[in-house]
C-alpha cells in the first residue's frame, strides 16, 4: 500500500491513456465513497446531496456536477464522488453526519480505478457495449444513467456524464485488465458501426 | 439465453450478469424438525421439465436476490418478483396458467 499512504495518491496506472477510434484514459484520483443504508432516511440523503451539491439521483440513475456525483448503486447503496482536494474533509463531515448506526459509509477512493471512454457518441457507446452485456443506445443509456455490470470478467460499473463520454469505475486490483480491454475494444480498425 | 429484469435495481440483464440460486421457496427446517422434513429440505430438489421457480442473484449488478419463473425448455422468463415472498404472486402464475394450461410445480399450479 506503498503508493496510497505517501503525501500524494497514485492512480492505479499513472493516468495511462490510449487513443484509439476512441480516446481511453484513466482518471485523475478522485474522493469516493459508499453510504450505505435506507436511501430515503433524511440524514443519507442530506449525507450525499450536501457534500455533492447535487440532487438526489433516481434508480439507475446519477446526478452529476462535473467530479462530484451521487449515483444510485442497489436499493441500499449510493456511491458519492468527490474531487480528491476534498477528501478529508468529506471524511470528517460523513463521520459526523452518518451517526445511524443503520447508515454507514466506507472511503473506497483507493479500492477503485476510473476510466473514461470519450470521442464521437456512437463510437463511445459501441466500445463500452463491446465489453458488457448491456444496450448502451442513446434511448437505453441516456445522460445521466448508471448501470453496473460486468466488463468481460470483471465487475464494472458505467455511466453517461455528456454525451460522447462514458465513465467506468471497476476495482483497482483489476486495473491492467480493465485498461488493456478498454484499449483492445478501441483498436483502429475495429469499428463495428452498432450505433452509428 | 435468459433475459432477466432485476425487480432490486430495475435493469434488464442477461443471463451472465446473474447467478442463479437453485430452486425458489424451500421451507428451510430447524433442528426442531423431524428427520423426514430436515431430509426433504436438505436434498429434494425438482428438476422439472418446463415452468420452474428459481432464485437468482443480480450478482454483477446490485447484489440482490430475487425470484424468477421461466420454462426450463422454451427458456421463455414469465417474471421475476421480490425474494421476500414464499409464494409466487398471483398475477405472475395467472400468466402462466394462460399459458402452460394444468402446470404443476410442487404445491403450486
Amino acid at each position: 500500500m506503498s503508493d496510497l499512504t505517501g503525501p500524494a495518491p497514485v492512480t492505479a496506472l499513472g493516468g495511462a491513456a490510449f487513443e484509439g477510434y476512441v480516446r481511453v484514459a484513466e482518471e485523475p484520483q478522485r474522493a469516493m465513497f459508499t453510504l450505505r443504508g435506507d436511501l430515503s432516511a433524511t440524514a443519507m440523503k442530506n449525507a450525499a446531496t450536501g457534500l455533492a451539491g447535487v440532487d438526489m439521483p433516481g434508480q439507475g440513475q446519477a446526478a452529476l456536477n462535473a467530479e462530484r456525483m451521487v449515483a444510485w448503486m442497489s436499493p441500499d447503496e449510493l456511491l458519492l464522488t468527490l474531487p480528491w482536494a476534498e477528501h478529508d474533509k468529506a471524511c470528517a463531515q460523513l463521520d459526523a453526519t452518518l451517526g445511524d448506526p443503520m447508515l454507514n459509509w466506507g472511503d473506497v477512493s483507493q479500492a477503485r480505478a476510473h476510466f473514461s471512454l470519450s470521442g464521437p457518441d456512437g463510437a463511445v457507446r459501441e466500445v463500452a457495449a463491446k465489453l458488457a452485456p448491456v444496450d448502451f443506445s442513446p434511448a437505453a443509456f441516456p445522460q445521466g444513467s448508471f448501470r453496473r455490470s460486468r466488463m468481460n470478467q470483471v465487475a464494472a460499473a458505467f455511466w453517461c456524464p455528456a454525451p460522447g463520454r462514458i465513465e467506468v469505475i471497476c476495482f483497482r486490483s483489476v486495473a491492467d485488465y480493465a485498461f488493456r480491454l478498454l484499449s483492445d475494444a478501441a483498436r483502429p480498425g475495429s469499428e463495428v458501426g452498432l450505433y452509428a | 439465453m435468459l433475459l432477466l429484469d432485476c425487480p432490486c435495481c430495475g435493469q434488464r440483464g442477461e443471463e451472465t450478469e446473474f447467478h442463479c440460486g437453485g430452486e425458489a421457496h424451500i421451507t428451510r427446517e430447524g433442528p426442531s424438525s423431524d428427520d423426514a422434513a430436515f431430509e426433504h429440505y436438505m436434498f429434494e430438489r425438482v428438476n422439472p421439465r418446463g415452468v420452474h421457480f428459481e432464485r437468482w442473484r443480480h450478482v454483477a449488478g446490485c447484489g440482490k436476490w430475487f425470484h424468477a419463473a421461466r420454462d426450463t425448455v422454451t427458456l421463455e422468463v414469465w417474471g421475476t418478483y421480490p425474494a421476500q415472498t414464499s409464494r409466487p404472486p398471483e398475477e405472475l402464475l395467472e400468466k402462466i396458467r394462460a399459458a402452460r394450461p394444468g402446470f404443476k410445480w410442487r404445491d403450486i399450479a
